[in-house]
This record gives structure tokens, C-alpha cells and sequence, in this order.
């Protein structure tokens, strides 16, 4: 497909014939081979699955596009089926009837039960070319030509030689010696099997087409090379065919009464009278001796017997035929060869043959080689002796013209063109390669045709003729059986004495069904509809997989991970199996108003709305047994969440949604409010418990799950579908990508990586982000993604800019003074608009219009080509309006503005009517009504274009140095990465020292020394000549947008504040750890939180210890701070296995509500468990107590299993103290950055943008955003400097021309617009008493305009004429 | 292949057209770097365009 030409109108899959299961819906539907992924997919472009050839067509000597016919055949499509396969070969009926189908010889079909019937499928193809009445002629597009071609023969090769030169344009004359046409087909094939009306009703397509065909002229004899020279021809092809037989060479063969197979054959076609007695024997094996012996029978003798020198399973002649010859009552007698004639003295004649026994025939390099027994003979007593071993060339006047003979005594050629020693003569056929089938003839031809139009150009004759045709074959695994549809047969008896065709073909229904058995090999069928209904010309089947050789500076990996597949699990949760079954994928797809069942929430097996949806989670993750996969995926408990509450809004909020947990994992930003909403307002049931089985209910093929409740008792519940939640999983493709590039992986299958430079892989500039990094959610991936071209960027910064090219815009044409001047381009979008709408009558109307000086009409308006014409219009028409009435300027305004400005042309004098999606699609079945509206919304766009005036986007310009507030791990990662890209910066620190949080931590859960990165980390950035430090830092005033900022900043103990002028700020002020009110914290000592208790281990080690208990969600997700800090679990883990190295028999508690040991943590919390830490869950309405005593804290926590409390005494009961932003609230007032409920810093979106502030130029990053580990933050550190780049290596930046403005002299100064803009852009300058506008903060939506009681505030491009004109043409056009 | 050991390749390949993949990649483009956006499959989009709805803001994929 040229994606440059597709207009992804859809009209090439509205044609193909083949469907197949879509990817995108996760199997659930089907769509076509010629497709696009979803409607809303970039590149539009349609693609084709193509596997490759067919084995059917790659076989097919002929190689016609047999899937190809199949498929339109399955389709109902006959014509253009029938078209197709007489692309490639002249005889559907003849070859449906007589083609020893090499084809089903390959047939995928047969590995599962049977060949497809392709034979018969084309001769059905034929019956109904033939029964219409109406031969289907191909289209000679070639320009009529003057030579002239003579073909020697008119059996199948020179026919087809023929069929193909006339299609070139040539005039063709073929010469046949006998009365009628069709060589072999005609005098050598019986008529019961090939009928003489058939073969007639094909040959004459050549004489339609043009061809010359002159009977009983032997060549040789009436025509010679030497007459044909003269008479004009400028080559010949010779296809005389193999018409005599092969002599037995034993004695008395010339008497009466032994005959020779073919010219039993021919004589018996031509009616000639031929006696042959009561008995008749034939000697030979093959199709020509089972011809004959059918022959013989059929024109009266009583007895037939075939005898051959093979046995039975060796005979050289088809099964099917020497099955048919048994059923006609002829006698096979094998492995005998002829020894002697008996002769009948009195009437010289033969009276008999004898033979001996044959002990074998061919040797052990299978060349024929027959050996004889000569102790054994049998003698046959007979009438007639029918030879039928073989056929010669009748060479009779071909020697005598210096025509070159083979040693086998056929015609001597080339093998691969068919050019025989004298040049300008070829020859084919059976006379030039021996005895073979009707398509080997009509491959050879073909190829014949090809030579004989390269010789008379000049052409290389052999250039580009290697071609090996390999093929592919599907998966044919689980591949339902289905029968072949069989072909009647004449009874025996029917067909006795009479010539009656034997076999009859396949009615419609018949073919349907068996081309339904058709396994679509190759997908694509190359059955070339897309190619004809495609009239942007954008189909090329020729086009084939090209490797590009691509230098590149750095690589970032981003081939992610894929949802498990739970096939290897069905046999326990009956995936697969049962149809309401589905992967929480699968399930996303039902949801979908895209998806298979458009939206609508049912059950697969019976359609039904369900009433009971159970949700199962951890199904590929967090299984040591099952699949492997020891990592939590991250992702599975929110989405599990999501679609729960997006199943009870489709459902209408009567679904029973239950989710079966072990852990509930929301632990990102904000994510525990999300699950508190699902449980306390949707009405989600979430149920601690894995499940132990899962039946299915026979009656309704509802789901029963077995699982032990929390107080572990086993229950049994019935739902009316299961989701499973299926983790993540790296896919074989990316593993083996990674291996080629020479990256590692870890034991899960993710990237490898280190704590630290958690993106970088294990070859030097080669990054990676997203789900191969490791499972994890959107945001975080975006998140990374920016971190990843960062990083990637720093690797080559010198080179920026070096292979990007600049766009070239001419000077703008000043219209000022002139008359609007408009050019309607009036879209026909294929059919889309003009399938329903005139648009001839429209551009005719449009004409019309006042002030419109040209109108046109395009297949597509959109594409590149037209591009160009319309630059070409509006420079010779001196356009300066432009109007394009097509489809969505959602989509398609920005491209034609963009080439309005291409020719210099300002891009705001451009308007569109939508006569597609808002007219021709909503319409369809009214294409008056469409029309007329057609008309007004034409009318409408070219009234408002007349208003429009060219506008101009401010340009501001970009300071390039970079303002990062917070020295710690964040803010020092984000500034030496903008350094790297060459961009200087001043980090702020309020403290004395750069470290942050980072300098009171020890080591990461994976044991990566904190501290000593952190003063490697400060030592780096104060050594960096981009970098200004600040330290003692406090930021006293602010001011400033995007690219042009002010921050006053005291520092170092200076009582002289400075200004700091930069483009961007990075926000990285960081988090600390809370301090507990509860649990006796700050009142018994031996109470501490997990930063003192890592102080601790870090300084004494646990030796003296017998018991900790850890205590979980210490001021985390509670009524006051309603979300999980993230970290807590993973920061008890750690310790807790800290203890246990330094003192295995320490016991150690951790007391906990979830534990949220995501991702690859998962490993430590199975590590944990296994060294003996003991978890005791608690509820969040029953927490733990803890009292002092001498022996040391008692904590009294209730157990679920055992369902009492139990008491624990510890030695040191640590306290995982969630995380708490410090001083959000004064950065946030001074710099006007907005936060949290908790304090957090927000983002602008939390998937699109989860590193950009609100404000433009503005970027966040570190535990400031949220709850983070330190691999995280970095990560989030490289992202935010990435993102500032992006602004930062722009010099200016042109902001839309689309924004409102304050004409002061009518202004009363109301403040409306102030108290209405969303984005508070609008302020009051008291200075100079008016309100003003800054167009760098405005964002043009127009409320101002539209609330301003003066109507003095005007948005450009939408001032109130331009809008109102518009509704008055409407009104106007006499509604 | 030859490479131009004198000069660094301004230019960046990104293998996988999903969510990271195109964000990674609009990053770079916007930073002044030429970017290769290698995608196996017909559309960029990757498995976030299968999804309906996204967590925590039940926001359209789209």
C-alpha cells in the first residue's frame, strides 16, 4: 500500500473476499485481510496481511491465484472469480475437467483431512461462464501492434501463446493441421471426458480476441518458416504436440490388428469406424492406455483387459481414472510386458499376445529398467492389440526446414526461453518437453508468449525469469475437519456404449461449500479486487519487505509487554473452554464502543446481559507454580477496578461486580481514593481469597467458584462471567530483538538494569522504556518515555539538530486592499461524499456564490497530489480565500492551513465545510436532502471566509537557562541532565548541603549504597560549569511565562537577593518522611520509625534483638491522608530482611493491610516469607495496639485465620511512617503552582503530561509529585529535564494567532472576564486602569468574549461577524 | 554498514510504537533530534489503543 496515496476511504475492504480473526479485538471479531488496525489509527492507510503465496498458486504450473478464486468463489463473487483465474490461464472449464491438479497436491487442507476440490471449483467457474452464455473476454490494454506472430498448433500451448500476445497487441495467426482446434484436447482426450462443446466454447475466446485460425494446413507441407517469413511474420512458435506412439519393438508389431494408442484415440475422435473384435487388449499403464481402454469399451468391444509392466500402486495413470476404467468393467492386469504376437495365419491377423512376468521396472536409482522373468509367462487370446506406451513427435517436414531436434527426438529449445537455434523461431509443448498435462502446456505457452514479446522488442529475453516461487502455509492447529464436497459420476451403466461426459461439476451451493474449506493460506488471496476498487491507485501486491541500513546516535527500546496468555491455565479457570470466560483484554474489547459487540456488555455464549461478573486477580503474576511469573504486573488491581465500575455504568448499576484479591495494589498517585470510590460509592465487592476451582453450571454455563472465605471456610459462588486480570509479559519477539542488539535481560524477562540508572541497558546507548523496563502503568511509562529521549538526547546533544530538516515557508502575501477572491475545493472522498451527494451540481452552485472566483473537484482533497494543485490555483487565480468542503477540520484544517502558508498564503484565510461526517454519512439514504445541505454549508464556509483576515501568532523568545527549585536526588539528576544537553542551570537548595532525603538512607531494597551515590551525585553538579548551586536558598519573589521567567532568590546567608532570569523551572522540592502520633511514638523510645530503625540496623545491627514488629499504613491511607505512600512496604521488607541477615533468629512481625510489594519488589516479599518473617494482616477499623511494658512493646493485633487476637511483644516496634510533602504549600503561593489535597504538586495530565505543570515552561519531578522510590524519582528527574528541553532548545515560540483582546474604550471595567476565565489570564492593571489580556498566558477559548456585557473583548478569528454572518447566509438561503 | 566515527548521528531509533514509544519519540523530535519510530505492526498505538477506558481518570484511551 503507498501510504502517500491511500485516502483510507475503505472501499478496498468492502471488496475483499478474505476474513480473518482481528488482532485488535483480542480474536472476539473478524475483519479483513486488507484492513486498518482501528478507524482512528496513524498512518490512516489501509495495509494488506499478506503471509505470502499460497502453496496452491506457487504450484500451479500456470500460477493462477487459486486462493485468490477460492475466495471470491466463497464470497458469491463468480465474474470477478472467473476474471481473476483467466488472468493467469485460457481454460477454466477444459483444465476443471482434465488438469491433473498439482495444486491439491500442496493443498494445506490435506494435512487436516482433504485436499481442496480447486479442479472443480474452476470448471464450476467455467460451467458458469458457459451457462451465462457469455464468454469472459480479458480487456487488451496493450495498443494494437503490426507484427504478426504465426503459432504452429492449437493444442493448449498455442492457444495460450496465443490468448497472451493477443493481450500485447499482436496479430496472431494459429495453423492447425487437423480439421478442428485443440491438438491433444481435441484427438487425444475421450469426449467423456472432456466434452468437444467445451473445448470449443474456450478455444473461440482467441478468435473473439482476434486470433487467425486456419485449420488443415500442415506445416511442412502449405506453410513453411520460409512462407511465413515472407508473408510477414516476425516469429514463429512451434507447438506441434506428440500426436504418433512409441513402438513395443518386438516382433510382427505392423500386422493387422495392433494398434497405436494415439491414433486409436484420434481416429476414434474423428467418428472414423474402427473394428476391433469381441477382444481387445492394451498394453500400457498410463492415462493414454486407461483413455484407450475406456475407448475401446465404449465403441463395443466385449472385453477390455489393460496390462502393464508396473504394479498396481506403480501405474503411471491417475487413481481416480483407474478407478473409473475398473467401474467400466475393464480388466488390469499388472506387472506383465509383451513378449511375442500370436498370429491367425488364415486372416493375417493378430490373434493374441503373450507376456512374461515383470519382476521389476525401474532400479534402484528409479530409472526405468524393467527386469523379466522369462520362466513365467501368460498368454492373452485377442482380437485387437491397443499400444499405448508412450507418444513420439510426428517430425514429418520439420527436419527438412534445419529445424534443431532433440536427442529424445522432440524440438530443440532453450529451457527457460523457448528460443530454438534459428531466433526468431521458439517452440514448447508436449514436442518440446515431453508428455505432460494441459497446464504444463498453458504455463509453457505463457512463457512462450513472454519470449516472443521480448524478441521482437529487443528485449533480454532471460532477464528476471528465475523466479522460484516459495509458498507458506497457516497454523493448522485445532483446525476443524470438514468433508469434501463430492462430484456426482455417470452410473457405470449410464455411461456404458455412449460418450456421455462421466463427471458432473458442482452446482453454486456445491462450490460455496468447498471453497468455504479454504484454509487461506498466504491471508491475502491476491485476488487483486482491492486493486480495481481502489481508485487512488495505492495497491501495489508487487511490493515486498525491504531492510534499510539506518544510522543512529542512540537507540531507545519500546517494545513493551503483552497481556499473559491463560491458555496453559484453562484446565483450572476454563479459559478457552467456556466462553464467558474472558482476559480482562478481551473484556476491555467488550467494553468498547469499537469492540465486537459495539459497546454492549453480554455474555459470549448466549448474548445475555450478565448479572454477576467476578473479576480474578494475579492469573499470570505473582505465581511461583502455575506460569512462573513471580513479579506483580503493577496494573492488574486498578484496571480490574476500572472495569468493574465501567461494567456497573454499562450494566446500569445492577451488576454484581465481585473482585478476588490477594493483595489490592493501588499504590500509585491518588490510585487508593480511586479503589475507596469503588468500594464505598460503586458498590464493588472486593474478596480476599484465591480460588480454588472453577466449574462450569452445564445448565446455564454460568461459573461456579470454589474458594475458602477469610475464615477459611469453603464456599462456593455462581457468576454469570469471569474475567481474568492477566498480568504482563514480555513477548518471545522483544527477547529475541533484545538478544540480537546484545541487551540483557533479567530473570523475568524485563531489561536488565541497575537501581540507580534505572533506564540505561546493558550496551552503551541503548535506553529503554515502558513495559519491557518492567510491568508498570501508564503514567509511570510516559513518564519514562520522556526520561528515555532524555537520556538518549544527552548521548548526542552536539548533534542536535544536525539531521532534522527546516521547514522553508515562503513570505506571506500581503491581501490587504484586495477583493476576496475564493476557491471552493469540493471533496468527492471517493465515494464517501460523492456516492451520496452531487458534487458536480454542488461546485456548480458554489460557482455561483458571491465572491468565489474558482471552483474544482477532487477524487481527494487531502492527498498529496492535490496538495499541490491547490498551491498551483491560488497562485494563478490569486486566490486569497480558501474553502475546502470535505470532511472534519478536527482532523484535516491544520494540513490545508499548512499549505496555504506553503504558497505564502496567511494559514487563518482557510474555512471548511463538513459535507462527509455532519452530511453524506448521516444522509446516506437521502442524497437530495444531502445535497441541499451540501449547498448551505458550502454557502455558510465561503460567507465566513469572505470575513476572515490573516492573523499573526506572537513569537516570544525562549530564555535558555533552566531554574531547578530542590537539591536533592531529583533536582541534582534533572540539572546534570540538562546539562548534558548543553543547557546551563541554577539549582536552588534551601538547606546547606544538595542530598536531600536521599542523605538520611542507607541502601536500596536490591543493596545499592544511597549515600555514596549521593555524594558522588552533589560532587558531579558542584563540579559542573553549567550548574550555579544555591544553597540556603529561599525564593523571595516570582514572575514570568513560558520562556521568560524572574525568580528572586536569597542564598548562601546574603542579605542581597538576585534575580535569576530563566525559560523553565523544574520543581523538585521533595518529601519527608511523616512523624507518627500513634503507636506511642515520641513517648517510649524503643518505638521508632523505618528510617530510624535502618539507622539502627545500619549502626548495631540486630544481635541484641528477639522481636520487631513492623506496623503498616502509619499514617497512610486513612480518613486523614486518604492515599498509600507507596514505599512503606517495600521500606519494611528491607529492613526486615536486614534483621534477618544480621540475626536470623530475630523474629520479625509486620503487621499490614495490603502488602504492595509491586513489580520486581515481589521477589523480596516471597524472599521475606521464606526467611520466616511473619505477615499478619490487620483491618483498617481494628488496628493494632501497642502498650509499653518492661519486657518490652506489646502489640495485640486480631488474627484473620486464627480469629482471635494475639499478642506479640517486640523489642522494637517500627513504625512504616508514610511520606509528607514539606513546604509544597509556600512554593506553590509564590510560584503559583497548584497541589493536592495532600499537598502534592499536580501535573497537567496524568497520563499525557505527568512530568508537565499546568503552567507552560513549568516541570515537576521526585517524591514533590508523589510517593516514589529513588529509581523512580530519577526516572522522573531525566523525564522532567527531557521535557524542559523540548522548550529549551527552541529559540522562539509562536504562539496561536487565536487569541482574545480588550478594547479598553468601551471597557467599563466589570471584572466578568476576570471572574470567568477558566485559566485567570484576564487582570485588572490598576496602573494603567485597564484590563489586559497577556496572549502568552491566553488560551483562547473564548468565554471572555462570550460573557463580556460591553462586547469589547473580541477573539480573534471568531469576532461576532464572523460567526453571525454565517447563521445569517443560513437564514438567507430561504429556509 | 560504514559508520562516520567524526560525526555523531544526530538521529535517534525507537523501537515499539505504544505509549512510551511515541512519547519518547515526540520528545526527541521536539528536542531537535531526527527519530526513526520503528512500529511491527500497521498503526502506532500499541496496546493502550485496545484499551477502552484508563485508570485513575476512566479517560477515553484515545
Amino acid at each position: 500500500m503507498d501510504q502517500a496515496k491511500c485516502t483510507s476511504c475503505g472501499e478496498c475492504a468492502k471488496v475483499c473476499p478474505v476474513s480473518t480473526t482481528n488482532e485488535y479485538n483480542e480474536l472476539l471479531d473478524f475483519r479483513k485481510a486488507i484492513f486498518k488496525q482501528y478507524p482512528q489509527a496513524i498512518p490512516g492507510a489501509f495495509g494488506i496481511s499478506k503471509h505470502g503465496t499460497a502453496p496452491c498458486k506457487a504450484t500451479c504450473p500456470a500460477h493462477v491465484s487459486i486462493q485468490g478464486f477460492v475466495a471470491l468463489i466463497n464470497d458469491g463473487r463468480y465474474d470477478e472469480a472467473l476474471k481473476l483465474f483467466k488472468e493467469e490461464h485460457p481454460f477454466p472449464g477444459i483444465c476443471g475437467r482434465v488438469c491433473h491438479h498439482p495444486c491439491e497436491g500442496e493443498c494445506t487442507r490435506a494435512q487436516v483431512d482433504t485436499p481442496l476440490a480447486v479442479r472443480e471449483l474452476h470448471r464450476f467457474l467455467g460451467d458458469y461462464e458457459r451457462e451465462k452464455g457469455e464468454f469472459y473476454l480479458p480487456e487488451i490494454k496493450a495498443e494494437k501492434r503490426s507484427e504478426k506472430v504465426a503459432i504452429i498448433g492449437s493444442g493448449p500451448a498455442g492457444v495460450t501463446a496465443a490468448y497472451s500476445l493477443l493481450q500485447e497487441g499482436y496479430q496472431v495467426t494459429i495453423f492447425e493441421k487437423q480439421d478442428e482446434p485443440g491438438g491433444m484436447m481435441r484427438y487425444g482426450i475421450p469426449e467423456y471426458r472432456l466434452p468437444r462443446d467445451i473445448l470449443a466454447g474456450e478455444i473461440k475466446v482467441v478468435q473473439d480476441l482476434g486470433a487467425e485460425l486456419k485449420c488443415g494446413v500442415t506445416f511442412g507441407k502449405d506453410v513453411t518458416l520460409e512462407s511465413l517469413k515472407q508473408d510477414g511474420y516476425s516469429a514463429v512458435f512451434l507447438a506441434i504436440g506428440l500426436h504418433n506412439g512409441r513402438k513395443l519393438g518386438i516382433e510382427n508389431e505392423d500386422i493387422e490388428g495392433v494398434l497405436q494408442g494415439v491414433s486409436f484415440l484420434r481416429d476414434a475422435a474423428m467418428g472414423k469406424k474402427v473394428e476391433l473384435g469381441r477382444e481387445v487388449v492394451v498394453v500400457g499403464g498410463g492415462n493414454v492406455a486407461v483413455d484407450v481402454a475406456q475407448t475401446a469399451k465404449r465403441l463395443g468391444a466385449e472385453n477390455v483387459t489393460l496390462i502393464c509392466l508396473e504394479r498396481r500402486d506403480e501405474m503411471p495413470a491417475w487413481e481416480y481414472e483407474i478407478i473409473e476404467a475398473l467401474e467400466d468393467d475393464i480388466k488390469i492386469v499388472n506387472s506383465f510386458g509383451p513378449r511375442n504376437f500370436f498370429i491367425d495365419k488364415d486372416k493375417q491377423r493378430v490373434s493374441g499376445i503373450e507376456f512374461n512376468s515383470c519382476s521389476r521396472v525401474f532400479d534402484e536409482n528409479g530409472r526405468f529398467n524393467p527386469q523379466f522373468d522369462e520362466s513365467v509367462c501368460q498368454t492373452f487370446h485377442c482380437d485387437t492389440v491397443i499400444v499405448a506406451i508412450g507418444q513420439s513427435a510426428n517430425l514429418d517436414g520439420i527436419k527438412d526446414q534445419g529445424i534443431a531436434i532433440s536427442r529424445p527426438g522432440g524440438l530443440e529449445a532453450d529451457s527457460v526461453t523457448l528460443q530454438t537455434p534459428i531466433d526468431w523461431v521458439f517452440a514448447g509443448g508436449d514436442a518440446f518437453y515431453g508428455p505432460k498435462s494441459v497446464v504444463d502446456a498453458v504455463a509453457c505457452g505463457k512463457e512462450a508468449a513472454i519470449s516472443i514479446h521480448r524478441y521482437i522488442n529487443n528485449m533480454d529475453l532471460r532477464e528476471g525469469r528465475d523466479t522460484t516461487w516459495e509458498f507458506v502455509r497457516p497454523d493448522i492447529e485445532n483446525e476443524e475437519k470438514k468433508d469434501r464436497v463430492k462430484v456426482e459420476c455417470l452410473h457405470p451403466n449410464a455411461r456404458a456404449g455412449n460418450f456421455l461426459e462421466v463427471a458432473s461439476g458442482y452446482d453454486e451451493d456445491a462450490a460455496k461449500l468447498e471453497a468455504n474449506r479454504c484454509l487461506s493460506c498466504g491471508l491475502c488471496s491476491e485476488c487483486y479486487q482491492c486493486v480495481d476498487a481502489c481508485l487512488a491507485g495505492a495497491i501495489d501486491h508487487s511490493m515486498v519487505a525491504q531492510d534499510k541500513d539506518i544510522t543512529v546516535g542512540s537507540v531507545v527500546l519500546a517494545t513493551g509487554a503483552r497481556p499473559y496468555d491463560p491458555t496453559p491455565l484453562s484446565e483450572l479457570y476454563l479459559y478457552k473452554q467456556n466462553p464467558n470466560v474472558l482476559t480482562s483484554l478481551e473484556f476491555e474489547r467488550m467494553l468498547s464502543s469499537g469492540g465486537p459487540t459495539m459497546g454492549h456488555l453480554v455474555r459470549p455464549s448466549d448474548h445475555e446481559e450478565p448479572k454477576k461478573i467476578a473479576w480474578l486477580q494475579c492469573i499470570g503474576s505473582r505465581d511461583t507454580n502455575k506460569c512462573g511469573n513471580t513479579y506483580c504486573s503493577s496494573v492488574c488491581c486498578m484496571y480490574a477496578i476500572k472495569d468493574a465500575m465501567i461494567a456497573k455504568e454499562h450494566a446500569g448499576g445492577d451488576l454484581d461486580a465481585a473482585i478476588f484479591y490477594m493483595d489490592i495494589r493501588s499504590f500509585g498517585k491518588d490510585y487508593e481514593m480511586y479503589y475507596d470510590r469503588a468500594r464505598n460509592r460503586e458498590g464493588i465487592r472486593f474478596v480476599k481469597a484465591r480460588i480454588h476451582s472453577v466449574i462450569e453450571n452445564p445448565e446455564n454455563r454460568n461459573l461456579i467458584l470454589r474458594f475458602a472465605d477469610e475464615n477459611g471456610a469453603i464456599v462456593e459462588e455462581e457468576f454469570d462471567m469471569l474475567v481474568l486480570s492477566v498480568g504482563l509479559e514480555v513477548t518471545e519477539s522483544s527477547l529475541e530483538m533484545a538478544a540480537r542488539l546484545g541487551v540483557n535481560v533479567n530473570k523475568h524477562k524485563f531489561i536488565e538494569s541497575e537501581p540507580f540508572t534505572p533506564l540505561a541497558t546493558s550496551r552503551p546507548g541503548v535506553f529503554t522504556c515502558g513495559t519491557f523496563q518492567g510491568p508498570k502503568d501508564i503514567p509511570s511509562s510516559v513518564t519514562e518515555a520522556s526520561a528515555a529521549a532524555g537520556l538518549a538526547g544527552c548521548q548526542i546533544a552536539e548533534a542536535r539538530g544536525t539531521d532534522t530538516k527546516t521547514l522553508v515557508i515562503p513570505e506571506e502575501i500581503d491581501i490587504s486592499g484586495q477583493e476576496p477572491r475564493v476557491g471552493v475545493f469540493i471533496c468527492n472522498c471517493g465515494t464517501n461524499i460523492a456516492g451520496v451527494v452531487d458534487v458536480p451540481g454542488l461546485q456548480e452552485y458554489a460557482a455561483t456564490l458571491p465572491g468565489v472566483v474558482f471552483t474544482d473537484n477532487n477524487l481527494f482533497t487531502c492527498s498529496q497530489d492535490t496538495q499541490g494543485k491547490i498551491k498551483d490555483k491560488i497562485l494563478e487565480e490569486k486566490l486569497n480565500r480558501v474553502v475546502v468542503a470535505s470532511c472534519s477540520p478536527k482532523t484535516h484544517a491544520p494540513m490545508f492551513m499548512e499549505t496555504l502558508e506553503a504558497c505564502g498564503l496567511n494559514r487563518y484565510l482557510f474555512e471548511m465545510a463538513n459535507i462527509r461526517n455532519q452530511d453524506s454519512w448521516v444522509h446516506a439514504n437521502n442524497p437530495e436532502l444531502a445535497t441541499a445541505k451540501a449547498k448551505d454549508l458550502v454557502r455558510m464556509a465561503v460567507a465566513r471566509a469572505i470575513t476572515l483576515k490573516p492573523l499573526h501568532g506572537k513569537v516570544i523568545p525562549v530564555n535558555k537557562r533552566a531554574l531547578v527549585v530542590g537539591g536533592g536526588i531529583a533536582g541534582m539528576n534533572a540539572a546534570l541532565d540538562l546539562s548534558r544537553q548543553g543547557f546551563e542551570s541554577t539549582l536552588l537548595e534551601k538547606k546547606s548541603e544538595l542530598g536531600g532525603m536521599g542523605r538520611t538512607l542507607h541502601h536500596t531494597i536490591e543493596g545499592a549504597d544511597i549515600r555514596s551515590y549521593v555524594g558522588q551525585l552533589s560532587d558531579q553538579v558542584i563540579s559542573d560549569e553549567k550548574i550555579t548551586v544555591l544553597t540556603d536558598s529561599e525564593i523571595v519573589d516570582f514572575e514570568g511565562f513560558q520562556g521568560n521567567f524572574k525568580t528572586v532568590v536569597r542564598a548562601n546567608g546574603q542579605e542581597q537577593p538576585q534575580e535569576i532570569q530563566h525559560g523553565v523551572i523544574i520543581v523538585a522540592t521533595g518529601a519527608g518522611e511523616y512523624t507518627p502520633k500513634e503507636f506511642l511514638y515520641g513517648e517510649d523510645n524503643r518505638v521508632l520509625t523505618q528510617t530510624q530503625l535502618g539507622d539502627r540496623l545500619e549502626e548495631k545491627g540486630a544481635a541484641d534483638l528477639d522481636s520487631v514488629v513492623m506496623i503498616q499504613c502509619v499514617g497512610s491511607r486513612n480518613d486523614e491522608r486518604p492515599n498509600c505512600s507507596r514505599i512503606c512496604c517495600q521500606s519494611a521488607v528491607k529492613n526486615a530482611l536486614a534483621i534477618k541477615k544480621s540475626n536470623p533468629d530475630t523474629q520479625v512481625y509486620i503487621l499490614y493491610r495490603d502488602m504492595r510489594m509491586y513489580g520486581l519488589l515481589e521477589d523480596y516479599y516471597t524472599e521475606a516469607r521464606r526467611q520466616g518473617v511473619i505477615f499478619v494482616r490487620y483491618q483498617k477499623d481494628n488496628p493494632p495496639v501497642a502498650e509499653p511494658s518492661d519486657e518490652g512493646i506489646l502489640v495485640t493485633v486480631k488474627d484473620h485465620v486464627l480469629q482471635r487476637d494475639i499478642e506479640i511483644r517486640s523489642d522494637i516496634l517500627a513504625l512504616s511512617a508514610g511520606v509528607q510533602p514539606i513546604g509544597s504549600e509556600e512554593i506553590g503561593r509564590k510560584m503559583k503552582l497548584n497541589a493536592n489535597s495532600e499537598g502534592y504538586f499536580l501535573e497537567a495530565h496524568v497520563k499525557l503530561r505527568p512530568v508537565d505543570m499546568a503552567s507552560d515552561g513549568v516541570f515537576l519531578c521526585g517524591t514533590a509529585h508523589g510517593p516514589k522510590l529513588i529509581s523512580e524519582t530519577i526516572v522522573q528527574a531525566n523525564a522532567a529535564a527531557s521535557r524542559a528541553v523540548t522548550f529549551l532548545s527552541k529559540d522562539q515560540i509562536k504562539l496561536s494567532a487565536i487569541k482574545a483582546q480588550v478594547f479598553p474604550d468601551h471597557c467599563v471595567k466589570c471584572l466578568t472576564c476576570v471572574r470567568s476565565c477558566p485559566f485567570e489570564v484576564p487582570q485588572f492593571n490598576a496602573e494603567a486602569g485597564e484590563i489586559v489580556i497577556d496572549p502568552a498566558l491566553c488560551q483562547g477559548c473564548g468565554v471572555c468574549a462570550c460573557v463580556c456585557p460591553r462586547q469589547t473583548i473580541n477573539l480573534n478569528n471568531y469576532e461576532d461577524d464572523q460567526i453571525t454572518c454565517e447563521i445569517e447566509t443560513l437564514l438567507a438561503g430561504g429556509m | 554498514m560504514g559508520f562516520d566515527t567524526n560525526r555523531k548521528s544526530g538521529s535517534v531509533m525507537v523501537v515499539g510504537a505504544g505509549i512510551a514509544g511515541m512519547q519518547a519519540s515526540l520528545d526527541l523530535a521536539e528536542s531537535g533530534y531526527h527519530v526513526y519510530l520503528v512500529e511491527k505492526s500497521a498503526a502506532i498505538g500499541g496496546v493502550m489503543s485496545q484499551l477502552d477506558k484508563t485508570f485513575p481518570t476512566n479517560d477515553c484511551a484515545m
